[in-house]
């Protein structure tokens, strides 16, 4: 069939801000979707308040909403622009979701829209579990023992019916949020009550538990026409009983005959036939590892994050052709867009393994329940192609850019055999080292399936790196011959690691391995495993075998690093920067080289750069493939602190870096250097002290004087940023054997006034501040954390002026072109630097965004060589928009138990919004009340507020108890356990003395029980104001800068 | 012990050999299905190949005694890139390497399988030798595999009869498949087996409700002789033909066949029936393929298509209830998709009409 012809509108949802369970992997679905749509020549529009999205830029949709994923703001956005059609199957379970109450309130019958692809009754079928488990039933296809309970009483009655353990699963929540497993009835009571509460129809599927299962997953697609394909399978390592977005996944499946694959495939394709799914649906089997019974764990009838892995597993891509086939193509009518001569009805064949790892926030957020459960914790995940399973895990684990030593992670090789027994029985983020450090002491394979039911085909594989490892350690580079070298190669050992073991520098191992002419392949992604001909631009490295043909047009290359993993502090920000930096490759006339590993992005699209490499971003990895393109250099400011960490090597091994240099970088993170800096351009400086030693660290607090904020040098999102009131909690810190403090540690005064920061470019002489931000959260408050506005809202001209004068002062002091960012404190009427950042930061896609002017493609031109004059930006700072714009943090408590929900030095957000309006309380409003899922009970009800105010607060806060009380809300001061249980509670307010952590335990409570947490008098603030607003306006961005435009004429 | 691959255009790849240390001679083709090795090394099909695996992880999952498509291994060799020693899998009674080894199949891993691959892509599916001393070899030693008779050496000598359902169907055997023959069983028949060269009276005296063209190695061409039979059967009894058996019906009423640069060898091909319009993902194993333009005044018309090349994937008769498929509807390695054709032909049996053309 063809394309629907009357299509000529499209209202495409996004996925809002990222949290755990939904990360950039939408971003991702999303910009295929809308190419896909525009490639059709129909308008699409497009709602999505998530600023850090390449989805949201122009060239992907041609009215954007920056507004609540809202009925209310979704009814406005149709009622304005009158779409033909809607497609929402491509914004995870939030797009879902909006659209099945879209729908049940009758909105989208009202203004006749469409809803493309698969239709709702499907979606219901596969995400209500009745209707679920009746279909499958009908289609004889076996579900675990399960109910459906809506009450703690039920799933004991169930429980006792078929036994211990019980997994419970909460009915439309994010990522299996509230869901775990049973193996008592206390531990069901629990469950069973944090389950029913957050799912929205207070449903659970409470089933019997098939833990021990393997986990496999098939990703399928189908069309109006019935011809229905399988994109790939993937085996989790990890059996059932791990969310598979904590576990890690190879593809396709290893350890499954023919048979049993045919046989999961078979009942898939059956599945998605049954649910008329039009489009991409996910598919998840547990397989009994000792006989062909399997069960159906679960269907998503959606694109997914599985989908997103399983497109850059497999070079499919899925999100596009989805859309295609919701507007009405059919598969076989579609070219494969990776051959392009075949067609896009066809199952893609690998010739490689893929190996997928989770990426845990438990680095940061150390004291944290870190159990993996059927919850999924993981904020982002890598990817590695490679020829052998040894290689590819060790690609995705150097990926991770967590502290490893090679194979081991330091924290656990230091645990007792005990302990971590105990640790790989209870599964938690570190349990793949856990295991690799019992081989290492002699634990057998056998005992470690016993503890794990991890297949011992797996094992095996991690079994033969811990014996190379050992081989490498008992053998010395003076005798190392080639054929150990390439063998320890092939399995992914790395240069580095080796020079470790060995006693010798990096350099000298790659020059005796290049004297051995030891160097990667690197092999396209091809889709049919060499079958046909292919011309995609994606490529990854191997030890061993030829070098595909790499296509060369010519042009100049440059490298751009990527930002690997989405985590906490280097979220999808980097990654829309890296998108933007490509594309301003592509219009100044060179080749744009990408190198990234993580799956969910943009970035890793093969159609994005002129060539995609999926490694690693070490230097080694990024030598490699510099010596294979020839580039002219690399940029690294793009790729948030990845990419900044790989400078040192990267300028060592004599690469040209742009705009960039590691004395510039070593200049602003040196506390010493950086203070002399500060001087030499007279700005001041927080006044801070670097310390080598806990003794130092101890001495030098005590001089500035507490509170002190320390903060460990080159850190993502502050991480191991803290405050500390007094001697007693700096010394509990430093003999915390979590924390692994990092020396050197700065020490800085706290000073709590007002925080601001700019994002400015340079070419090395001028400057143009593209904009600046007050943050509403005083200092002190992680930057990431901080709601912020922009333009400011409460400081004079005269500190603005100040702050553009510093800026300028710094950036012609600096040697350094492109974008930087700096943070400012005002205190008591002084204004004075915080840090400066030499990269592209969180809030250059929203400064972009509401100026309609990629900043990212200036800062290409300046490192290439453009001055200020040359792009027209001729003014200190660009003209302040007549609107104001809110970034707002976005959090997953709901996932991450044990976390102290207070606002503080370290970041704990997953992900940001921004809202717009004409009136600052407006896009306050917008940002408080930003999706249908999570509007704070603040904004919908009135209630009861419990008030926990430390004595120095307790005047600031007067007036407020005041308001909150005008506005009908009911104050309670005493016995929280008792409030706390009430339905009346709402909200927490909770401001614990400076520097303190007074309270975590009641706010940790009050986030159980679904309250909002303020623990900032500002934030209070400021949601006052959003509660002032009595109507709400929706714009496209499109419409303010029209606004913009005629306001400057 | 180090074991290497020449190719017929020269070059040659190194690896190490399990298995049986012989020289072997054959013609090298690649197979992209991502499982199913144990499937692929006991096809007839394969006879006179040796298989070149592209997907990179083999022997994961051992060999069992269930998943065999015919009682003994078929290929001349496997070339793998990545060996796994062991059998990690329930079923698994052997590793691949014990099992090559106990049947004398030279097993070559740590091959550059991509880059064979590719060569075969660009040049054609080629002889090659596996040997452990590449010098002084000859290709002379053997004969092109299109021009060998190898059906002999796979079929059956003896008529067997299996199943003891409604259908009786006669299974003419040029190295089939034991999946075809469960199939068949499934779908309530009694099937003889008998050999490729039975002759039209003994087949009429085993009074058949139908017949099946089974698949089988090498080139249809060189069973010109049977054609005669063949088409005789099939003007007189519903008939159903399989790979090679779709290939010889083609050629038994006047059709041509011609070989492939390279063979479509794998579980993923697109085909469409063209009567219908659905798209099935279908397993093969072919090198021949039947001429489009040739069909002309055969009675055949084309039934299904590839998606990818647009080469004939099915047939079916104007006239006589006979219909074909060069694709395996059988799986085994690959998809079940088109599995419900076996019933299309058990239902053409009930309908035994010569007028009628079936759909």
């Amino acid at each position: 069939m063809p394309k629907q012809q009357q299509l000529k509108k499209v209202l495409v949802i996004g996925s809002g801000p990222i949290v755990i369970g939904q990360a950039a992997e939408f971003d991702y679905a999303g910009t295929q979707a809308c190419l896909a749509l525009k490639e059709e020549g129909i308008k699409v529009i497009l709602v999505n308040n998530n600023p850090a999205t390449v989805m949201t830029d122009e060239s992907c949709a041609d009215r954007v909403y920056f507004e609540p994923l809202t009925v209310e703001s979704v009814e406005a956005i149709i009622q304005k622009e009158q779409p033909d059609g809607i497609l929402a199957t491509l914004g995870g379970q939030t797009g879902l979701n909006l659209a099945m109450d879209l729908h049940d309130k009758g909105i989208l019958a009202k203004y006749g829209v469409d809803l493309l692809g698969t239709p709702i009754e499907s979606i219901k079928k596969g995400e209500d579990r009745e209707a679920f488990r009746a279909l499958m039933q009908e289609l004889n296809e076996p579900v675990p023992e399960s109910e459906i309970v809506t009450t703690s009483e039920a799933a004991i009655k169930f429980a006792n019916e078929v036994g211990y353990p019980i997994i419970v699963r909460p009915a439309y929540t994010l990522g299996g949020a509230g869901g775990g497993i049973a193996s008592d009835e206390k531990e069901l009571k629990q469950i069973i009550k944090g389950g029913l509460s957050l799912s929205p129809i207070s449903q659970c599927l409470i089933e019997k538990s098939i833990a021990g299962y393997k986990e496999i997953e098939y990703e399928v697609m189908r069309d109006s026409n019935d011809t229905c394909i399988t994109i790939c399978n993937m085996e989790n390592i990890d059996p059932v009983g791990i969310h598979t977005g904590d576990s890690i996944v190879v593809a396709p499946s290893q350890t499954l005959t023919d048979v049993e694959y045919q046989m999961l495939r078979t009942c898939s394709v059956k599945i998605i036939r049954a649910l008329g799914i039009v489009g991409g649906c996910n598919i998840q089997f547990a397989l009994d590892p000792y006989s062909k019974q399997y069960y159906l764990i679960e269907v998503n009838p959606r694109v997914s994050r599985s989908s997103a892995l399983a497109s850059k597993a497999t070079g499919y891509p899925i999100a596009q052709m989805a859309a295609k086939v919701s507007i009405g193509y059919n598969l076989h009518e579609i070219i494969n867009p990776v051959t392009g001569h075949t067609y896009a009805s066809f199952e893609p064949a690998l010739d490689y393994v893929v190996v997928k790892f989770p990426r845990w926030p438990f680095d940061k957020f150390v004291h944290a329940e870190r159990k993996l459960g059927t919850q999924m914790k993981a904020t982002g995940e890598v990817m590695a192609i490679e020829r052998n399973l040894e290689a590819g895990i060790q690609k995705a684990v150097r990926s991770l850019e967590l502290k490893t030593n090679g194979l081991d992670l330091p924290s656990v090789t230091k645990k007792s055999d005990e302990e971590l027994l105990h640790l790989v029985k209870h599964a938690d983020d570190r349990r793949f080292f856990v295991l690799l450090e019992l081989l290492r002491r002699g634990y057998s394979r056998q005992e470690l399936h016993e503890f794990t039911g991890i297949n011992a085909f797996f094992l095996q594989a991690f079994e033969r790196l811990i014996q190379m490892e050992k081989e490498s350690t008992e053998s010395s580079f003076l005798n190392i011959t080639k054929e150990q070298l390439f063998a320890y190669k092939k399995a992914g050992f790395t240069d580095e690691w080796l020079a470790s073991v060995w006693g010798v520098t990096e350099q000298q191992v790659r020059e005796k391995r290049l004297e051995f002419s030891i160097t990667p392949s690197y092999k396209m992604v091809d889709t049919c495993a060499g079958e046909f001909m292919a011309s995609t631009a994606y490529f990854y490295s191997s030890w061993s075998g030829e070098h595909d043909i790499i296509p060369q047009s010519g042009k100049k290359k440059i490298l751009l690093i990527g930002s690997g993993p989405i985590r906490i502090g280097q979220g999808i920000e980097f990654d829309y920067c890296s998108v933007q930096g490509i594309q301003s490759l592509h219009r100044l006339g060179y080749e744009a080289i990408m190198m990234n590993n993580n799956p969910e992005t943009v970035s890793t699209d093969y159609a994005t750069a002129d060539r995609l490499y999926f490694e690693p971003l070490t230097v080694e990895d990024v030598l490699n493939v510099i010596d294979l393109e020839q580039v002219e250099g690399v940029i690294v400011q793009l790729g948030g602190q990845t990419a900044i960490s790989l400078v040192e090597g990267l300028e060592a091994a004599g690469v040209k870096l742009f705009g960039t240099n590691l004395d510039t970088i070593d200049q602003l993170e040196d506390r010493g250097r950086f203070y002399s800096f500060m001087k030499q351009v007279n700005v001041p400086h927080i006044p801070g002290v670097t310390a080598t030693n806990e003794e130092d660290a101890l001495d030098k607090a005590e001089q500035i004087g507490y509170p002190v904020l320390i903060r460990p040098s080159y850190v993502i999102g502050g991480q191991g940023m803290m405050l500390f009131e007094s001697k007693t909690e700096f010394v509990f810190y430093l003999e915390d054997d979590e924390y692994t403090a990092a020396f050197p540690l700065l020490i800085d005064a706290y000073y709590p006034g007002v925080e601001l920061e700019v994002d400015a470019l340079t070419d090395g002489e001028n400057v143009c501040i593209a904009g600046m931000f007050e943050h509403v959260e005083r200092a002190g408050v992680h930057s990431g954390d901080s709601t912020a506005v922009t333009p400011p809202y409460s400081i004079t001209e005269e500190i603005k002026e100040l702050v553009s004068e510093y800026t300028e002062r710094i950036a012609k002091g600096m040697d350094f072109k492109g974008i930087f960012n700096i943070q400012f404190v005002l205190f008591e009427k002084q204004l004075y630097v915080i840090e400066i950042n030499p990269r592209a930061s969180r809030t250059v896609p929203i400064l972009s965004k509401i100026s309609n002017k990629s900043l990212i493609d200036y800062t290409v031109q300046l490192l290439l060589g453009a001055s200020m004059s040359d792009l027209g930006l001729v003014h200190r700072t660009l003209p302040e928009p007549h609107f104001y714009t809110v970034k707002a943090p976005v959090f997953s408590y709901q996932k991450l138990a044990g976390l102290d929900p207070l606002l503080e030095a370290e970041m704990k957000s997953t992900g940001e919004l921004m809202s717009m309006g004409a009136d600052l309380d407006e896009a306050f409003l917008k940002a408080f009340v930003w999706s249908q899922q999570s509007k704070p009970k603040l904004f919908t009800q009135t209630g009861s507020i419990f008030v926990d105010v430390a004595e120095e607060f307790k005047g600031d806060f007067a007036p407020y108890a005041n308001k909150l009380q005008q506005l009908g809300f009911t104050l309670v001061t005493n016995d929280f356990s008792n409030w706390v249980q009430t339905d009346e509670a709402i909200a927490l307010i909770s401001l614990p003395k400076l520097g303190t952590k007074d309270g975590t335990l009641n706010r940790q409570e009050a986030l159980r029980q679904r309250c909002s947490v303020i623990s900032e008098l500002t934030t209070l603030d400021v949601m006052l104001k959003g509660l002032n607003v009595k109507e709400l306006q929706y714009h496209a961005i499109q419409d303010w800068w029209l606004k913009q435009k005629e306001l400057i004429k | 012990m180090k074991g290497y691959v020449v190719l017929e255009n020269g070059e040659m790849f190194e690896g190490v050999l399990h298995g049986k240390e012989k020289e072997v001679h054959g013609e090298i083709v690649f197979f992209t299905g991502m499982s199913g090795y144990q499937e692929v090394l006991s096809d007839p099909s394969f006879k006179g190949q040796m298989v070149v695996f592209t997907y990179p992880l083999i022997g994961n999952y051992g060999v069992n005694e269930v998943d065999f498509e015919s009682i003994t291994p078929q290929v001349n060799a496997l070339l793998v890139s990545e060996l796994s020693n062991e059998g990690y899998h329930y079923e698994s009674c052997s590793s691949l390497e014990s099992y090559c080894e106990k049947h004398s199949i030279p097993l070559l891993s740590g091959i550059d399988t991509r880059a064979i691959v590719k060569r075969i892509r660009e040049q054609g599916d080629m002889r090659a030798i596996i040997t452990t001393d590449p010098t002084n070899l000859s290709f002379n030693q053997s004969i092109p595999l299109g021009q060998q008779e190898v059906v002999p050496e796979v079929s059956t000598k003896t008529i067997n009869t299996y199943g003891s359902g409604d259908h009786h169907i006669v299974m003419v055997d040029f190295g089939y498949k034991k999946s075809i023959l469960d199939s068949l069983l499934e779908q309530g028949c009694r099937v003889s087996l008998v050999p490729y060269d039975t002759t039209f009276e003994t087949i009429q005296s085993l009074q058949p409700d139908g017949v099946m063209y089974s698949n089988g190695p090498g080139n249809p061409k060189k069973l010109q002789e049977l054609l005669p039979t063949i088409k005789k059967v099939a003007m007189s009894y519903p008939t159903m033909g399989i790979c090679l058996g779709h290939q010889l019906l083609a050629l038994a009423f006047g059709a041509d066949t011609e070989k492939l640069t390279f063979g479509h060898r794998g579980a993923n091909q697109p085909v469409i029936d063209l009567t219908t319009n659905k798209v099935y993902m279908t397993s093969q194993n072919h090198s021949y393929v039947v001429n489009e333009e040739s069909l002309e005044g055969t009675g055949f018309k084309a039934k299904f298509m590839n998606i990818n090349d647009s080469s004939i994937e099915g047939l079916i008769h104007k006239q006589y209830p006979v219909f074909t498929v060069q694709f395996h509807p059988e799986a085994h390695p690959g998809p079940s998709d088109s599995e419900q054709l076996f019933f299309t032909f058990i239902e053409m049996l009930s309908n035994k009409g010569r007028e009628k053309a079936y759909a």
